[in-house]
């Protein structure tokens, strides 16, 4: 398990040294400037020159790459020649945009992000479970077809299009839901009244929903595919001929069984979450990573958007992790061998 | 009265192709102590009519007729809660396969006292005490340890050796043992079938063991059901069956089988193969592969006789009896003669 | 050493008639079992095959047994050079092939065949048995399309099925047709030798009874050899000249078939004849098997000396767990790997556990 454990991460560093360098390299190719963006009106060749120096952009890729990295790094060489403490926090740069430090922007925004994915992680298996399941039991009925045509359209509609209905039906039409806008869970920014649980809760329910129904469409698919096969299984048969009831035959034997390949999806949807959700913060207004990359994007702003590439693949590459312990946790063939 | 009465067995499968018939009209009964072969090639309807007994097909898409008295009670008409109570406590049963039949996710432990706390009011460590006791009983070594395994730690052997454990922890009355040794090796069938032996010289239950290896039944079973496409063609005692047998197919049966006790230079085959059950021939079943065929074969389909001279020997066939003793003894003949010279 | 002396039991007991087609010698093949987080570390092999030697003559048949996990279907494999071996060599028809190329093995593939257990899964589903059958023909490049055509509907009248099936799909054929047109593939291109790897294992007995009259037809009128790969005692006794019993990955006893069936050398090998159920109920309950204990030991870590020495009833402590045995001559060409051979054959359950003579002198 150690071994195992010990080449994922060596994957993981090789992975996020992939993820960096393109991301670098692509910034590079594309013909665009921040500096125009810094000076704004003033497009002189002096200004240019002194926001490319000011900015570091006057220095070759692999330097710029290097100070990138070593910023990362949590030990501080320079500090351990002047007598500092060696230890510092790993830190993603400063924007080119606002100048504001790249780890607070990612601060602000993962948790609006977090709160997105995770609850609608949540919402999908709170759909897709128990429709799964019913259909597998009664194949070709009406609730089976039901669910079927809501695969389709679930599979087939874009988020984006899924969300300016819903924010055009429920919030512009019928006013049960807020127009967008997002709410911290814990306090309330200063001068707004929005915040709390509650009001968290109910601005981010039709975002939930909207970022949930692709995955529950294809959730619901599979676990009907899996709950089916693992009734057609010769164990449960066995069960049935112990004499055991539908229900504790359900429950013990046929459940947990169908369950464990979702637990690996999910590990994996969840990482493929994070891509989706700049659809839905987008549409919906929400101040996370999805809404921010995409301004940095706009702006030529390097240091944010290579901030949360690097803070993305080190979140999907730690969630996997979680995931395949988790599953060597459920599943005692996996955790034996 | 028999400790199974099953009468008039039908069992038919809806498919989008038409209505398989499964289970076609099968009687036979069993006493306690006694052991009935089922015989038969695949498709022949002898799983089939297990599950049936068991309530173990699926309920959508199926057509079940007849009766099967357990202990004067028809399994097929009482409850679903009665027949769970008398599932895997009075009647228990043995699968083909025992690389698939346990659950991989749970502990063999568990598997086993989830049988008992199903169907006795004892404590989970008495449950567990009992489940220990039949590991040892059915020769796993070191039961102590293993029962916190999983079925994947064990070999194909000792899972079938669980699953047998599984079956006689309630003590029941019949035992159902559905192609028990055909996934194993031979030296490991030996231990099993040697195993079951003497657990029923032990508990005293009834086995109805299904198999397509005649050496299984000739060995293991007093009484025989021979079963083609659907039908019982022939039944009796085993000595009669393999002494005198009296219907074409299963002179077909013995003569298609290679054995250590007699030389044979050539296999008498059975040309053709099984017919579909959606849609069985006409008359007789077998007509169609049957050497001997007659007019009336293809008409009239043959009711199970009494064979003259045996007693409850039945077989299903045209033919009239002198052919057929001449047949069978040609048979077995053939291959005495011919082990001699082997 | 162990294993030299082997070859050399082989080399003395075998009677060199000159028209062997296939010789095997010290045939090995281990698979690695690597550790290691970036680079791989061998740390150990299942030795699946370990040192086998055997040959077979023109136009017989060689049965190997064994139960599952003997190594006798990656040993087939080795032979036909889809697994490279680890050691050993193979001689067919008179050339070395071990060591030959993809290229050099090409022209050789068409003279050695093989038919596999499972007659579905070894047909591909989207291909018409037209074109199964002719695809090796089409391969080695053997005749125009007019000619192939015709062959294949030769091979298939040949084999028992309606040349007119040509045009339809593997899932139209039950069970039994489908090995048919197994074997009719592996006949298109005139081989010399078809290894059979449990053709009848999957069949019922009936159709299983169709096939094995099927081979032997073949056999007598082509000329052809096999080696034919089975766990059923019953079968490879009808269809074998020779017979090779295989344990852990080695040879345990082998010889001619009515010598095997009816004095078997090695416990192993007895305790295999007194497992299989005799269809006969006064017969059959009069036998009484060897239960041999336990089961087969993972070949990743053979038990030391004699491989069947933790089963076997005769074992004695200090010899068959310290020195392994050779394969000791019996006469005839008859070889057991075994210090305490049976003495005659059947035994009592007490003579099988007391070995009455002394080890046989080395």
């Amino acid at each position: 398990m150690i071994r195992y454990l010990i080449r994922r991460l060596l994957w993981a560093l090789v992975l996020f040294f992939a993820v960096t360098v393109v991301t670098y390299v692509i910034f590079f190719l594309i013909p665009a400037d921040p500096a125009q963006r810094a000076c704004g009106q003033l497009q002189t060749q002096q200004c240019l020159e002194q926001a490319h120096h000011f900015l570091g952009l006057d220095r070759p890729v692999y330097v710029q790459y290097g100070k990138f990295f070593g910023r990362l790094l949590p030990f501080d060489f320079n500090g351990l020649a002047h007598g500092h403490s060696p230890i510092k926090m790993p830190s993603l740069g400063i924007s080119f945009a606002n100048r504001q430090q790249v780890n607070s922007i990612v601060g602000g925004a993962a948790p609006v992000t977090a709160s997105l994915v995770f609850g609608g992680a949540v919402t999908w298996l709170l759909i897709s479970i128990p429709i799964g399941i019913l259909s597998a039991l009664r194949p070709r009925s009406l609730l089976d077809r039901g669910a079927m045509m809501f695969v389709l359209i679930g599979i087939s509609a874009h988020p984006v299009w899924i969300g300016l209905i819903f924010l055009y039906l429920f919030a512009f039409k019928v006013h049960i839901f807020p127009l967008g806008e997002y709410c911290n869970m814990i306090n309330p920014p200063v001068g707004t009244s929005c915040g709390g649980p509650v009001q968290w809760f109910y601005h981010l329910i039709l975002p939930w929903i909207t970022f949930a129904i692709l995955f529950a469409a294809l959730y619901v698919r599979m676990i009907r595919a899996n709950v089916i096969e693992t009734l057609n299984e010769d164990y449960v048969r066995t069960a049935r001929a112990k004499g055991a009831p539908e229900s504790k035959v359900m429950r013990s034997h046929v459940l947990r069984n169908a369950m464990l390949p979702v637990v690996t999806m999910l590990g994996m949807d969840i990482a493929l979450g994070l891509g989706g959700a700049i659809f839905t913060e987008n549409v919906y207004d929400l101040p996370g990573l999805g809404r921010v990359l995409r301004l940095s994007l706009d702006n030529f702003d390097l240091p944010t958007t290579q901030g949360i590439v690097v803070f993305g693949t080190v979140a999907i590459i730690a969630f996997n992790l979680i995931v395949d312990l988790l599953y060597a946790a459920i599943d005692p063939r996996i955790r034996l061998s | 009265m028999a400790l199974l009465d099953v009468r008039d067995l039908k069992t038919y499968f809806k498919t989008d192709d038409g209505i398989v018939k499964a289970v076609d009209g099968v009687t036979f009964s069993i006493e306690k102590g006694r052991t009935l072969g089922i015989v038969g090639e695949s498709g022949s309807g002898k799983s089939v009519t297990c599950l049936t007994i068991m309530g173990l097909n699926a309920k959508r898409n199926t057509i079940t007729t007849g009766e099967a008295l357990f202990k004067e009670q028809d399994l097929l008409g009482m409850g679903m809660r009665r027949l769970r109570q008398i599932r895997g406590n009075d009647i228990a049963m043995i699968f083909q396969d025992p690389m698939t039949s346990l659950n991989p996710v749970h502990k063999i432990g568990n598997q086993l006292t989830e049988a008992v706390l199903l169907h006795q009011d004892v404590t989970k460590k008495q449950a567990r005490a009992r489940a220990l006791e039949l590991l040892k009983a059915v020769g796993i070594p070191r039961a102590e340890r293993r029962v916190d395994d999983y079925p994947h730690q064990f070999s194909g052997g000792m899972r079938q050796r669980v699953m047998i454990a599984m079956a006689l922890i309630n003590d029941p009355d019949l035992l159902i043992a559905d192609e028990p040794t055909t996934a194993l090796d031979v030296t490991t069938q030996a231990q099993i079938l040697n195993l079951m032996n003497k657990l029923q010289e032990e508990f005293g239950s009834a086995i109805i063991i299904i198999t397509h290896d005649l050496g299984v039944v000739a060995e293991t079973a007093d009484d025989v059901l021979v079963m083609y496409a659907a039908e019982v063609v022939e039944q009796g005692p085993v000595n009669q069956i393999f002494s005198r047998p009296h219907m074409p197919y299963t002179w077909g049966l013995l003569g298609s089988l290679p054995r250590l006790d007699a030389e044979t230079e050539r296999l008498v085959q059975i040309t053709g193969q099984p017919p579909s059950l959606l849609r069985p021939p006409s008359g007789c079943r077998f007509h169609p592969r049957c050497p001997y065929v007659m007019d009336v074969c293809k008409q009239t389909d043959p009711p199970l006789k009494p064979v003259t001279g045996d007693i409850d020997h039945y077989a299903a066939c045209h033919l009239d009896e002198e052919t057929k003793d001449r047949e069978a003894t040609k048979l077995l003949a053939g291959m005495v003669a011919e082990a001699r010279t082997g | 050493m162990a294993v030299s002396t082997d070859a050399q039991a082989t080399e003395q007991a075998r009677p060199r008639t000159g028209n062997e087609l296939l010789i095997v010698e010290d045939l090995k093949k281990h698979f690695p079992v690597t550790r290691g987080i970036i680079f791989q570390k061998e740390i150990a092999s299942v030795k699946a095959v370990d040192g086998v030697s055997f040959s077979v003559r023109e136009g017989e048949t060689l049965g190997v047994v064994g139960e599952s996990g003997c190594g006798k279907s990656t040993m087939a494999r080795c032979v036909m050079r889809l697994l490279e071996p680890t050691g050993g060599q193979i001689i067919f028809d008179g050339r070395d092939i071990t060591k030959l190329s993809r290229a050099a093995m090409r022209p050789i593939r068409r003279e050695m065949m093989m038919i596999f257990q499972d007659p579905y899964a070894s047909l591909n589903p989207r291909k018409r048995v037209g074109f199964i059958v002719a695809e090796a023909l089409e391969v080695h490049k053997m005749g125009t399309d007019a000619e192939t055509k015709r062959r294949v509907q030769e091979l298939l009248e040949v084999v028992g099925l309606n040349p007119e099936h040509y045009n339809r799909f593997p899932h139209e054929f039950s069970g039994g047709q489908r090995q048919r047109i197994g074997v009719a593939r592996a006949l298109a291109v005139n081989p010399k030798l078809i290894v059979c790897d449990e053709p009848v294992s999957a069949l019922d007995v009936s159709v299983q009874a169709q096939i094995l009259n099927l081979l032997k037809d073949l056999q007598r009128d082509f000329g052809l050899t096999y080696v034919f790969i089975a766990h059923d005692l019953n079968v490879v006794r009808h269809i074998s000249d020779r017979v090779m019993v295989m344990y852990l990955g080695q040879v345990s006893e082998l010889a001619d078939r009515v010598t095997l069936y009816r004095e078997p050398k090695h416990p192993y090998t007895g305790a295999l004849l007194s497992a299989v159920p005799i269809p006969d109920p006064v017969k059959g309950r009069e036998r009484k098997p060897v239960v041999l204990e336990g089961d087969v030991p993972s070949p990743l870590n053979p038990p030391s000396a004699c491989r069947f020495h933790p089963r076997c009833p005769r074992f004695r402590e200090g010899h068959c767990d310290v020195e392994e045995p050779p394969l000791y001559p019996m006469g005839d060409g008859h070889l057991a790997k075994c210090h305490y051979p049976l003495e005659h054959w059947p035994l009592t359950e007490e003579e099988f556990r007391q070995p009455g003579r002394q080890a046989v002198a080395t």
